[in-house]
């Protein structure tokens, strides 16, 4: 609440010179020490905090990276490797700062969910959570670029899958690739481009922080009940000490974890293909991006129509960046009025399944689009004899069954004259497969939004709490009964 | 709210989840029976395997296959096969340096008179390459290009693992057989194994021969090779064998190597060594991130607990 008064007094006689000036302490006192926060936020509020260490981590190992990395397409590989193998402590620089983006994401999409779950992107947050939206953006085309600088197989073939998506936009499409690339395909400057804009946007990013706090600071913060603060001194803790020791006690255990994929699952979160050198002549069989990207990339590749004159290609590109762009103007599609889903008990019950949609879509990412979801399901593969007949047309013939079926198609190849040309191969039976399973989910995740809008407008909703000080009473009330795990 | 702690925790377990996927139709690798001591929380390479497994690529491996990203003084490096505390430089290291002279290379920096001569190599020195470009690689081995060892274990799914049931995988020579058939009036000779005898197949072995698998020239099939069997298995292709086929036929024989150490060369034993080996190449610094990593988790325990108890003090009054 920037409304808040001023608790600082300069106490020492630079202090008060400087507070004349450049009031930047009072600045500093009045952000993060004085800072009047709501007393009733529960674990799902620390990821702020959390991401902003995860920034900084990034930043630090980066710059320190950025001085022994070579980007050149002969040099990149091997001084990546040089990075782990003769810099003092360079394995650990790396596997921190490429392990960090996963985290940095894991804490990014709790941090998104929360703040769909409690209403924090209605007003008068819309700004801050546009804000947010715009971070979450620039930090995918971070990590994108950065994907790119180890020059290894998934991060060449992945590049170009992303790039050649820009390719699907009509009249400029090829031009633009043309340009963001720097030539006609991906080559060496390709690569010296992206370090170079890999380098920029995480400094782009943090200035971004900077207003996305500086927005959070004008409204307050919001909270569960989604109830304001009414009271400052009821409703409200300073932050400091408060939330710094209670998101100092997450951010610790945040770092545990982390720990533990830096230490000893340093490559699990990677792709083996990665530590094969790119080759543009050997494409990988199987190109997925880093799980962070998945569910987009599931969206992308659900699409398999043309939609009149619009081609698949394009349309999955449109529904991909509309994914993500729907985020924008959620604070306008929710038409509630109350915040929180707590108090809107058939809208939580649809974000409850609009979580596990996400996650299903990230899964569909992972997977090959023509494999069955559930294999136990498809039926036995039938066997298939094309041969030309005795007119001089393709014909075939299908065998069902088991061994029989095999011996029943050589049995009937060995009746055809060698010039039919016969060929045995096996199709597999129809099966319900992960890009149907895509199409369905993409369109979930739409609907998701489309209802908010209208459940907003007819939900019944339970009544609000009269404030967050007496929310908090409340909750409280019933620790007399059976015991109440504390947040 | 439970419900939401759930699915967020699955939401973070099913992600992760989704990485793993095992390369199309190969069989999936398994480790030695035993294990591999560098696995787990404290585990750390085997030294002394790792030394055969040096043996074994010198004798071995290194006749096609390049480890460019290594350099003789790596193995006498702190967590490397032939460390010996005495020299902290491995550059200094006697052993390291008559390990590294056994190998003639082509200097990389030119003499006085602009020529690069042919000298014993330096611990300082990459380790050599037997081929001086993949041009002369591809010439020398039937098109296809020996990959580089130097991480090799990084870049396989399953690591160690992958080599060692690659390496072991291969169907015994004693299982090949030469089928002539008639074709068009032509008589046709191929080299075919009869899969419904390969008992290494275990639960993919076809439950009734003859199920032949045709061996293209200059190629070797294994089943835990990515690839596809089905153009070359003259049986139902419904039940087309695991695995593919690679350029490198078998290349372990009992006895092939002769360990310095005495212990018996099966090839079980060469394939254990040589993938230990190769893994310590692709990750030479996993001694320190453990000992870093158990400091690391020992001092956030501390960091947490004490955080913990702040918590609970500055948080004792008010109600929240």
């Amino acid at each position: 609440m920037s409304g808040h008064e001023s608790t600082y007094t300069p106490n020492s006689a630079f202090e008060r010179w400087l507070d004349k000036r450049l009031p930047i302490i009072r600045f500093a006192n009045d952000t993060a020490i004085s800072f009047p926060t709501p007393k009733n936020l529960n674990y799902w509020y620390v990821f702020g905090g959390i991401l902003a260490v995860c920034l900084a981590i990034q930043i630090i190992t980066g710059v320190i990276l950025a001085m022994h990395y070579e980007a050149s397409v002969d040099g990149a590989f091997a001084s990546v490797e040089r990075i782990m193998r003769d810099v003092p402590f360079g394995w650990l620089l790396r596997y921190i700062h490429a392990n960090g983006a996963s985290m940095f994401f894991l804490a990014v999409y709790i941090h998104m969910f929360r703040g769909l779950y409690y209403g924090s992107y209605k007003a008068p947050r819309e700004v801050l959570w546009i804000l947010g939206c715009i971070i979450y953006l620039l930090m995918m085309a971070t990590a994108f670029l950065g994907y790119m600088l180890p020059w290894g197989q998934m991060s060449y073939h992945g590049a170009n899958v992303i790039t050649g998506l820009f390719g699907a936009i009509p009249l400029v499409g090829e031009s633009l690739q043309t340009w963001i690339l720097g030539g006609p395909s991906i080559g060496n400057q390709t690569l010296q481009r992206f370090f170079s804009l890999h380098y920029l946007l995480p400094f782009m990013i943090a200035a971004v922080v900077i207003l996305h706090i500086w927005a959070l600071h004008v409204p307050g913060n919001n909270n569960p009940t989604g109830v304001e603060v009414q009271d400052v001194e009821k409703d409200t803790v300073p932050f400091h000490p408060y939330y710094t020791v209670k998101d100092g006690f997450a951010i610790a255990v945040f770092l545990i974890m982390f720990a533990v994929f830096v230490f000893y699952a340093p490559t699990v979160l990677g792709h083996a293909d990665n530590y094969v050198e790119a080759n543009p002549l050997v494409t990988p069989s199987h190109i997925v991006p880093e799980w962070y990207m998945l569910p987009f990339y599931a969206i992308l590749r659900a699409i398999t129509f043309d939609l009149g004159p619009i081609d698949a290609k394009l349309l999955g590109v449109i529904f991909m960046f509309a994914a993500i762009a729907i985020l924008f103007v959620v604070p306008w599609l929710d038409t509630s009025k109350v915040k929180s889903m707590r108090y809107r008990p058939v809208a939580r019950q649809f974000f409850l399944g609009f979580v596990v949609v996400c996650v299903l879509l990230g899964w569909c990412g992972a997977a090959n689009p023509d494999d069955p979801v559930i294999p136990a399901l498809q039926g036995e593969a039938s066997l298939v004899v094309s041969y030309t007949d005795a007119a001089g047309a393709a014909a075939s013939s299908t065998y069902r069954g088991g061994d029989e079926a095999f011996t029943a198609a050589e049995a009937f190849i060995a009746t055809l004259p060698v010039t039919a040309n016969a060929s045995l191969e096996a199709v597999p039976a129809p099966a319900f497969a992960f890009r149907h399973l895509s199409l369905i989910l993409t369109f979930m995740y739409f609907g998701y939004f489309v209802l908010l809008f209208f459940l907003g407008l007819s939900e019944k909703t339970k009544p609000l709490p009269e404030s967050i000080h007496k929310s908090v009473l409340k909750a409280h009330k019933p620790k007399t009964g059976t015991a109440v795990p504390a947040e | 709210m439970k419900t939401f702690r759930i699915l967020a925790v699955s939401l973070a377990g099913l992600a992760f989840a989704g990485l793993a996927h095992a390369a199309g139709g190969a069989k999936h690798p398994h480790a030695p029976e035993g294990g591999w001591p560098f696995e787990g929380v404290t585990g750390q390479y085997d030294k002394a395997s790792v030394q055969r497994g040096y043996q074994v690529y010198k004798q071995v491996c290194a006749s096609c296959h390049s480890m460019k990203l290594l350099s003789y003084r790596n193995l006498g490096e702190e967590g490397g096969p032939f460390y010996d505390p005495a020299y902290p430089n491995p550059n200094d290291n006697p052993f390291v340096k008559a390990l590294a002279a056994e190998n003639e290379i082509v200097s990389p920096v030119p003499n006085d008179v602009g020529e690069f001569d042919l000298r014993p190599a330096t611990p300082a020195d990459r380790f050599r390459s037997p081929f001086p470009n993949d041009a002369a690689a591809r010439a020398a081995n039937g098109g296809a290009l020996p990959p580089d060892l130097s991480v090799i274990t990084k870049a396989r799914v399953g690591g160690a693992s992958y080599i060692y049931s690659l390496l072991t995988g291969y169907p015994d020579f004693a299982l090949y057989e030469d089928r002539i058939t008639e074709e068009n009036g032509e008589t046709v000779y191929t080299t075919v194994i009869d899969m419904a005898k390969f008992e290494k197949l275990g639960e993919y072995m076809p439950h009734h021969g003859p199920a032949y698998l045709i061996q293209p020239t200059g190629q070797y099939y294994n089943p835990y090779m990515a690839g596809d069997t089905k153009p070359n298995y003259l049986g139902d292709p419904r039940h087309a064998p695991p695995g593919g086929f690679l350029a490198m036929g078998p290349q372990l024989t009992d006895g092939r190597v002769e360990y310095t150490d005495g212990t018996e060369a099966t090839i079980d034993q060469m394939a254990i060594d040589v993938s230990q080996f190769l893994t310590w190449a692709g990750d030479p610094k996993l001694q320190a991130r453990k000992e870093v990593g158990l400091a690391t988790m020992v001092y956030l325990g501390i960091l947490t607990i004490l955080l913990w108890f702040s918590y609970k003090r500055i948080w004792r009054k008010v109600e929240h």
